[in-house]
């Protein structure tokens, strides 16, 4: 991991870069850097990079008045870049904080990411991918502003200094920055920066309030869901019962009847076919959609059933899968005693990410071009969608990034299912804005869950009480095959992601070996925030509390016995947790018990302790410590923030009515009464956070939260119950 | 469709719509009051909560036909509520929200709670917050937040 973020790094810092620069109509000055093409894009055609043109105005804006205004080149749900870019970028700026507003780019090649060479939200990669962006960009305008200055007063650039958007000179001079922003905008752009020594950050490394708090506060931000344009109308889709099956007749009679409704009709899913209804509101198409008679041919399609996926995943757990990782001596197990050795089999349900905000997008449709609004992850591969299906170039589809309400993974989906049905109803109604509404219900009974799986393991213990050989098979969907991420995450028939978090542990163990089934059973997958850690951490987790409990030995020494001396990140965290956790572990509360819990994921380490009792049969997370070692803390709050609420949704796992199911092809789940997720008597009451300082390039800080609380919690369990808990949800304690 | 005359926020709207139309909808599309939020439409997940009568209610699945003369409050308004000021505050000073969805209603019920419950205990917070689903899980600084509104108010 930190050898591939190394070489991606020196990747980043040896291409060139541009900054384009021109004045404003109203005095201001307009910066955008670019890049001199997608990194990935680079290395698959070994072409020269193509030159491109951006808008002006791409990433800094200053505006007359002294505001600066930052464009952020990543969806902000939830997750905080919306501040901590801006950060960035005006901390090297020297920029005044309270006068930046950020905000969210619309679909463009120059937002990007600069390591994955796509406009996107994942793989915990925001910070990290744009860290080093996001500060030249900042420094350069700085650098510019500063020569503008230096050439008014007639001093060298090396005698000015800046703070709070003014520019010093030597003898007492002073310029704010939208005085210069004019001046500025004709110096030449300097090739190369100093960036900051980190000691000279005046913002990062701050706990700074996010910028989005008082709109979402006051119910004044608008959400994609919550558009409104002239003439707008809603859409609701009745989509199949069974994913895939087909519309074979309707009757919309009653449907058509329901005043405010406009249209009905069939339209092409990624799955099937459906019956779209638009109407003037959301009320109408909701009624109407529910009295659509719609017989539905089921005849095609497979209907994926739980009872029978479990049987079949069981079995396919007892025989070798494609191979991950083959270390050791494969035959070391088969020699060990019976009494050495620990079977057991772990079982994972389908996971509907469920964001707050439902899925939606709005797209109008004028003929030769159309504009989106859409909370998206993805903004490069929905745009591209949209204009697939209305017979545009991309260019020609304008796509405003709204903030959305969560995600989790569910708004980055390779085959812009929503997008593509939102554009299908907009190509019908030209000239006329339709906002695609999914339900709740579309929502949970939609598929694009969290696969399935069940592992099975074999762990042979040496004499030193550490595990000697290790056989571990995943079987599960692959979330990537079919994708255009196959070619780069799928080798070998292995998908990274769903062995991810085992075959890269980093426990030492000798022998060992991990294999992979993939089954396809006809029902849609998805990464689901921490991907394959999801499940991964739990087993590996478990096991090694299971190991230490065997072994009579603390479980955090245990660990710490059996890491990597390389695993410094993930050493680090376990140090810290210990120490920020000894004080309340050593008191705890008779019924209460400790479970204690690390893991690696996203280039960021995490360990944490939790206080659980039992509470009318449920768990009671009383407290959460939680260490974390993710390089430089941008904005500290935010990783607080995260980790507090992380932990949280990864209880979603635990719940009793924490799972997809299917019967007969058909999920059974249609609302949060079904499926839930957790209130608050469910998360830990309180959770404190602590960061390894380290001034090293940051690592992801969305994603790795997540892995750690559940196993975590039925360790603790385990302590109270006598149980070891290998099937999850937690239906019954 | 029918005609109404309901008092939002202190003022008298009328709408015209099916009686059967949940004041959430109408709140959002016919007035334009979009920080109550939909997030289920089953009373689930307390995004669309709105005070009725100063009661915390979920205006999903109350038909606009049943307000009556009762008032509503929204979260566009609470901001004018002394109370409702103090929690909005104490959710900005303690950088409550993440994605901030279900956030319009964790402050009505929050408000509501501290209206009849001014110095309320973790259970008072757990049962008057325990029907809002944060999906980002914030509830901690939620519970935080709270608590400071109350020291804040005493």
């Amino acid at each position: 991991m930190s050898a591939a973020s190394t070489a991606a790094n020196d990747l980043l810092l040896s291409r060139r870069t541009f900054l384009r620069v021109s004045a404003t109509a109203a005095g201001g000055l307009l910066v955008a850097l670019y890049l001199d093409g997608p990194v990935a894009a680079q290395e698959a055609s070994q072409a020269p990079p193509k030159p491109q043109i951006y808008p002006p105005d791409a990433f800094v804006n200053i505006r007359p008045d002294g505001t600066i205004v930052i464009q952020v080149n990543r969806l902000e749900f939830g997750q905080g870049v919306h501040t901590a870019l801006p950060m960035l970028l005006a901390d090297e700026m020297d920029a005044d904080w309270s006068q930046v507003i950020a905000e969210l780019a619309p679909a463009a090649d120059v937002y990007k990411d600069p390591r994955v060479g796509m406009q996107m939200v994942g793989g915990s990669g925001s910070i990290a991918n744009s860290f080093q962006q996001y500060r030249e960009l900042g420094a350069k305008t700085r650098a510019m502003l500063v020569a503008a200055a230096a050439a008014q007063w007639q001093v060298g650039p090396q005698q000015c200094r800046t703070e709070a958007s003014v520019v010093h000179g030597p003898s007492g001079q002073s310029a704010r920055y939208a005085a210069l922003a004019a001046a500025a905008a004709k110096q030449p752009v300097p090739a190369a920066v100093q960036l900051k020594d980190p000691a000279q950050f005046r913002l990062v490394g701050q706990a700074v309030r996010r910028l989005d708090s008082r709109p979402k506060c006051d119910g004044s931000l608008k959400f994609g869901l919550d558009l409104d344009l002239p003439g707008m109308m809603t859409a609701v889709v009745a989509h199949p019962p069974v994913f895939g099956a087909r519309v074979k007749s309707v009757d919309d009679k009653a449907a058509r009847s329901v005043e405010g409704v406009r249209e009905v009709f069939e339209i092409p899913l990624a799955h099937g076919t459906g019956v779209a209804i638009v109407a003037d509101k959301f009320w109408p198409a909701k009624q109407a959609r529910d009295r659509l008679q719609i017989d539905w041919d089921l005849s095609a399609v497979e209907r994926a059933d739980s009872a029978q996926l479990w049987a079949q995943y069981t079995a396919l757990a007892r025989t070798p899968g494609h191979v991950a990782v083959a270390r050791g001596d494969a035959q070391a197990l088969a020699g060990m005693a019976s009494g050495n050795r620990v079977v057991a089999e772990y079982h994972f349900p389908y996971l509907a990410h469920s964001p707050m905000e439902p899925l939606n997008t709005t797209v109008r449709f004028d003929g030769d071009r159309a504009e989106v609004w859409a909370g998206s992850q993805f903004q490069t591969v929905d745009q591209a969608a949209i204009a697939e299906v209305l017979g545009l170039q991309p260019a020609q589809v304008t796509f405003h990034t709204a903030m959305a309400g969560g995600g989790f993974g569910r708004r980055a989906t390779p085959d812009a299912h929503v997008q593509r049905e939102a554009a299908a109803i907009a190509k019908r109604l030209r000239g006329t804005p339709v906002k695609l509404v999914w339900t709740r219900e579309d929502d949970v009974q939609g598929g694009y869950y969290r696969p399935m799986h069940v592992h099975r393991i074999e762990i042979g213990i040496g004499p030193d009480s550490m595990p000697a050989a290790w056989h571990h098979v995943i079987v599960g969907q692959s979330i990537l095959g079919g994708t255009p991420f196959a070619a780069m995450l799928v080798k070998n028939g292995v998908d990274a992601t769903a062995v991810e978090g085992v075959a890269d542990t980093h426990y030492t163990i000798p022998n060992f070996h991990v294999s992979v089934h993939h089954p396809t059973p006809n029902v849609p997958v998805l990464w689901w925030r921490s991907v394959g850690h999801t499940h991964t951490a739990f087993v590996m987790e478990t096991l090694m509390d299971e190991l230490a409990a065997r072994a009579q030995m603390d479980p955090i020494a245990y660990r710490r016995k059996l890491l990597d001396p390389t695993a410094t990140k993930l050493r680090a965290a376990l140090d810290l947790m210990e120490a920020k956790s000894a004080a309340w572990r050593r008191k705890l509360p008779t019924q209460h018990a400790v479970g204690i819990a690390c893991h690696a994921s996203f280039d960021t380490g995490v360990a944490c302790a939790v206080e659980v009792s039992i509470e009318n049969k449920r768990p009671r997370i009383h407290q959460a410590t939680v260490a974390v070692a993710c390089g430089l803390a941008v904005n500290p709050l935010t990783i607080e923030s995260q980790f507090q609420a992380g932990v949280a949704f990864g209880v979603s796992q635990l719940m009793a009515k924490g799972a997809i199911t299917l019967t007969d092809g058909r999920v059974e789940q249609r609302n949060f009464d079904a499926y839930t997720p957790p209130y608050m008597i469910d998360a830990p009451v309180a959770v404190d956070v602590h960061i390894v300082p380290s001034t090293e390039p940051p690592s992801g800080c969305g994603e790795p939260p997540v892995p750690v609380i559940a196993p975590a919690v039925v360790n603790a369990l385990a302590q109270l119950t006598g149980t070891r808990y290998r099937s999850l949800p937690l239906v019954a304690i | 469709m029918a005609t109404y005359q309901l008092t939002i926020n202190g003022q008298r709207r009328e709408v015209m719509t099916d009686p059967s139309t949940p004041l959430l909808w109408v709140l959002r599309e016919d007035l334009k009051l979009t920080g109550t939020k939909y997030g289920c439409g089953v009373s689930a997940c307390g995004a669309c909560t709105v005070h009725v009568a100063g009661v915390a209610t979920r205006s999903c699945m109350v038909p606009v036909s049943m307000i009556g003369d009762r008032p509503v409050v929204t979260i566009e308004a609470i901001g004018q509520d002394p109370v409702g000021k103090v929690v909005q505050d104490a959710w900005v000073s303690h950088d409550v929200v993440q994605c901030g969805y279900c956030q319009s209603g964790q402050i009505m019920s929050a408000v509501a709670l501290l209206k009849h419950t001014p110095n309320p205990t973790d259970q008072n917070i757990e049962e008057s917050m325990g029907g809002n689903i944060c999906r980002c899980g914030t509830y901690p600084r939620i519970r935080q937040a709270i608590k400071a509104a109350a020291q804040h108010l005493q």
